[in-house]
């Protein structure tokens, strides 16, 4: 698109959304909201930069190694969480069972493993929306 | 003929489904009622003890990564599969394409 400015806008608040979705996902265990929904702003902001600056600047922007690795390790990173309760001893994706501090309820540094596993399914999200988008948009 | 018999046969199976269903639909309970079978022991102990459990003001989070973390990992793991499908699909179908 060549608006002039729609560009200018897109580029003062695109930023914000993306932090605002990673905010969603680190707050995911303190506020409303969570790392499905996190994740889907993020991927948003990308797919409104590729929208209004074009396909080639935001796969210049998210190379398709980077969307790649993002989806298998997002997946992988579940898994290693959930041996973490294995290694202790107790069941698989055990939380309180495996002995993580749980810290102070309501701060960020609480719910133990809770916090990690909302990250890897946050980016594992957002990297879904995204290549659904890259690929769908290059067929034509 | 035949036909018309088979669209007469058609119907009275919609029709006896249909009544079915809305029989099934009568016997349901009032909608929101605290003494329905809904609000038994299970959502009892997720209100009392979810955050001793796990540490976390938000419940939704609670429950859908750490009570049921099995679910979730699955339901990454069905995303996971859907977006490795489309990818396939799209892309083998533009190769072949190409190679004509």
């Amino acid at each position: 698109m060549k608006d002039f400015i729609l560009k200018r806008m897109a580029s003062i608040i695109l930023p914000f959304i993306c932090i605002y979705g990673f905010y969603v996902i680190l707050h995911g265990h303190v506020s409303p909201g969570g790392s499905f929904a996190g994740g889907i702003i993020v991927g948003l902001s990308f797919i409104a930069y590729s929208t209004i600056y074009g396909i080639e600047k935001g796969r210049k922007k998210l190379p398709e190694k980077v969307l790649v690795a993002a989806e298998s390790y997002g997946t992988l990173w579940y898994g290693i969480m959930g041996l973490v309760g294995i290694i202790k001893g107790v069941p698989f994706l055990a939380n309180k069972l495996a002995g993580v501090d749980l810290g102070v309820p309501g701060t960020l540094n609480s719910g133990g493993l809770i916090s990690f596993i909302g990250f890897g399914v946050g980016i594992r999200v957002a990297s879904t929306m995204v290549t659904l988008f890259f690929t769908m948009m290059e067929e034509e | 003929m035949r036909k018309r018999i088979r669209n007469l046969f058609i119907l009275i199976l919609i029709i006896m489904a249909v009544y079915g269903i809305i029989l099934a639909v009568v016997e349901l309970p009032p909608y929101g009622m605290p003494d329905n079978p809904v609000h038994n022991e299970v959502s009892e102990r997720y209100f009392n003890d979810a955050l001793e459990d796990t540490g976390v003001l938000n419940m939704v989070t609670s429950i859908v990564l750490d009570y049921r973390a099995y679910d979730t990992m699955f339901e990454t793991i069905v995303l996971f599969t859907a977006a490795l499908a489309v990818v396939i699909t799209i892309k083998t179908s533009k190769s072949k394409e190409n190679g004509k």
